[in-house]
């Protein structure tokens, strides 16, 4: 039997879906009794969101007004004072959870496993390094409290069930600092599928040569239903938000469909797309290094073929 | 003195094209280039543009690994850094036994602000920051894209998933940097020689009172699964028919 925490992500009102894959992760283990914890200034919701997936056993939920951004100096001495008991503390490999676990595993002196990809047994996880460039396999056997990120894109969202588990407010009383202090975040709006969770994802790159040039791509991503992404070179030059950056440094994404538009295919940018499950490429060079790993390449001009698409899907 | 501590690691330069060994024990390092890793590069070039806007008055870089590293402390002082402190140490170094070994430097240096990349892009464990500020009590505020200083706080922009994010973070504190903090200055020549007479010391883990133990056990290093290479298709309309045909559309 291994006991199991998982640090929830949410916003205050929903459960991030990254917390159900985090789960889906854990039941991977076996014998895995697997607990999630809720820390909010008001988690009911969010708690009960917790309880219905499937393979939860419990839902600790610590409501605190300290609790209302996701401060990594304020909530890790919350989970160090309820991990005593689990051998394991998982959180997602979001920005959330790699601020946050990092941070946990400090102050419990416990050794951490980034981005767990694969459970092989009780005491052997794999985990891609090197940007993904080679895979390591890693035995934890004698280590008596391991902390790990989940990422995300390795597994699926464990479904949401009608049976819920049990939900338990737990009162944490450990000091908690105020050298810390949340000022703004810049959640830009839009009504497009979220990059991290879209079955269609459509990117550019630096050829679409400026924030306009996106347009025809945010265009055709409305008639699929598709999320918009970016290369780090459109970002760096202004083209889309830091959010939108797909890659070793942005997000790692697995999405049904994936098309790179003007985009070359660097090994930085294909590490976010390497579980996508079709990749499509538009590239006028057809050397590019993106059609190595393309489903399917049209070498051509993205301003010509782009709305050509649109034109053809109606 | 108001001192700036930057992490440096050694790791394989980012062009190379990783290739793991026959053996499955680690992948290639023989005859292959090393740098600094790029985000202890843009943490370094954070530190320099506060000493020059006279924020602080000394940078000193440091370092935990193998004699070797002595390469890359070198290139940070060239880059400007005044002093580097190398805690020699061979085999695995696991974050938290770098974060405990930066903890002790920090007691001895006293610095108003440690910066450190938010990942090493070998391991990337994107770990180390976090668990110095855990170790040292004090904020932390990573994936840093801008930074501002004042006496004794810092205000600092996030690079987070939903978008920026701003802290208010009180000094001392740990940031790590993310790509766009900044761009890192090319090294010259003349400054190549000029870091050889700039004071690098050296020491060991027994000195700081650090004990490194290897609790990870890396089994097996293996190359990635490689995709199958796809088809061509000639115009737009032939695409749309195969993302149809594969269901896609
Ligand atoms: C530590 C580190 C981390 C990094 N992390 C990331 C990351 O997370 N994500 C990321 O994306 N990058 C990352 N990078 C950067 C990466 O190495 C590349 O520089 C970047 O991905 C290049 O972006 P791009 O493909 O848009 O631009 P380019 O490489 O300039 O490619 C543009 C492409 O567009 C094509 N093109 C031009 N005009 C047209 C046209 N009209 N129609 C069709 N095609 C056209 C060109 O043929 C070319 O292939 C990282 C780099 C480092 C060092
Ligand atoms: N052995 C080390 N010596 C000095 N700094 C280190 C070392 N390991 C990690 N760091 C710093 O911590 C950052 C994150 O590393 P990591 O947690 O290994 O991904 C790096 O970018 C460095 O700034």
């Amino acid at each position: 039997m291994t006991q199991i925490l998982i640090v929830a992500e949410h916003d205050g009102k929903n459960l991030n879906l990254s917390t159900a894959k985090c789960v889906t992760c854990a039941r991977a283990l076996p014998g895995a009794q697997i607990t999630v914890a809720v820390f909010a200034v008001e988690g009911g919701a969010v708690a009960a969101q917790a309880a219905k997936l499937t393979g939860v056993g419990k839902v600790l939920l610590i409501e605190n007004p300290a609790n209302a951004h996701a401060l990594a100096a304020v909530l890790a001495p919350q989970v160090a004072a309820i991990a005593g008991p689990y051998p394991l503390v998982l959180g997602p490999s979001t920005t959330f959870g790699k601020d946050l676990m990092a941070r946990v595993a400090g102050l419990l002196g416990a050794p951490q496993l980034s981005d767990i990809m694969a459970i092989e047994s009780a005491t052997r996880f794999r985990r891609p390094i090197y940007a993904g460039n080679a895979i390591l396999t890693v035995d934890t056997t004698g280590v008596p409290k391991l902390i790990g990120t989940v990422r995300a894109a390795s597994f699926e969202a464990s479904a949401a069930g009608d049976a819920a588990a049990p939900v338990e407010k737990v009162a944490v009383d450990v000091p908690l600092p105020t050298h810390t202090r949340f000022v703004s975040v810049s959640a830009a709006k839009s009504d497009r599928p979220d990059l991290q969770t879209a079955a269609r994802v459509i990117s550019g790159g630096r050829a679409l040569a400026s924030a306009d040039g996106f347009k025809i791509l945010y265009s055709l991503a409305a008639k699929l239903n598709a999320a918009v992404g970016a290369s780090r070179a459109a970002v760096d030059a202004g083209y889309a938000p830091n959010e939108m950056q797909v890659g070793q440094t942005g997000k790692i994404i697995a999405p049904e469909l994936y098309m790179a538009v003007g985009i070359s295919g660097a090994i930085q940018h294909l590490t976010g797309i390497k579980d996508a499950r079709t990749i499509v490429a538009i590239n006028k060079d057809g050397e590019a290094p993106i059609f190595e790993v393309a489903d399917i390449g049209l070498v051509g001009d993205l301003f010509q073929v782009i709305p050509e698409i649109e034109r053809l899907l109606g | 003195m108001k001192r700036i501590l930057v992490g440096i690691k050694r790791v394989v330069d980012y062009n190379v094209r990783i290739r793991v060994k026959p053996d499955n024990t680690g992948v290639i390092t023989d005859g292959v280039k090393m740098s600094v890793n790029p985000f202890d590069e843009i943490a370094l070039e954070e530190a320099l543009r506060i000493k020059e806007r006279g924020g602080a008055e000394e940078v000193v870089v440091a370092t935990v690994g193998p004699a070797d590293c002595q390469q890359q402390l070198r290139t940070a002082l060239a880059m400007g850094a005044d002093r580097a402190l190398h805690v020699v140490a061979d085999g695995v170094i696991e974050p938290l036994a770098a974060a405990r070994a930066l903890l002790k430097l920090i007691e001895r240096e006293q610095p108003l602000l440690v910066i450190l990349g938010k990942q090493a892009i070998d391991d990337d464990n994107g770990q180390t920051g976090q668990m110095l500020a855990a170790l040292w009590n004090r904020p932390q505020a990573t994936y840093a894209s801008k930074l501002e200083l004042t006496d004794a706080a810092a205000r600092v922009t996030r690079e987070v998933d939903a978008g920026l994010e701003t802290l208010e973070i009180d000094l001392p504190a740990v940031i790590t940097t993310d790509l766009r903090l900044n761009e890192p200055r090319y090294v010259k020549l003349p400054d190549i020689m000029k870091a050889k007479k700039k004071p690098l010391d050296s020491l060991t883990l027994a000195d700081l009172g650090v004990q490194a133990p290897q609790q990870l056990k890396l089994v097996k290093f293996e190359p990635p699964p490689q995709r199958q290479k796809g088809i061509k298709v000639k115009d737009a309309a032939e695409l749309v028919d195969a993302l149809k045909k594969k269901g896609l559309l």
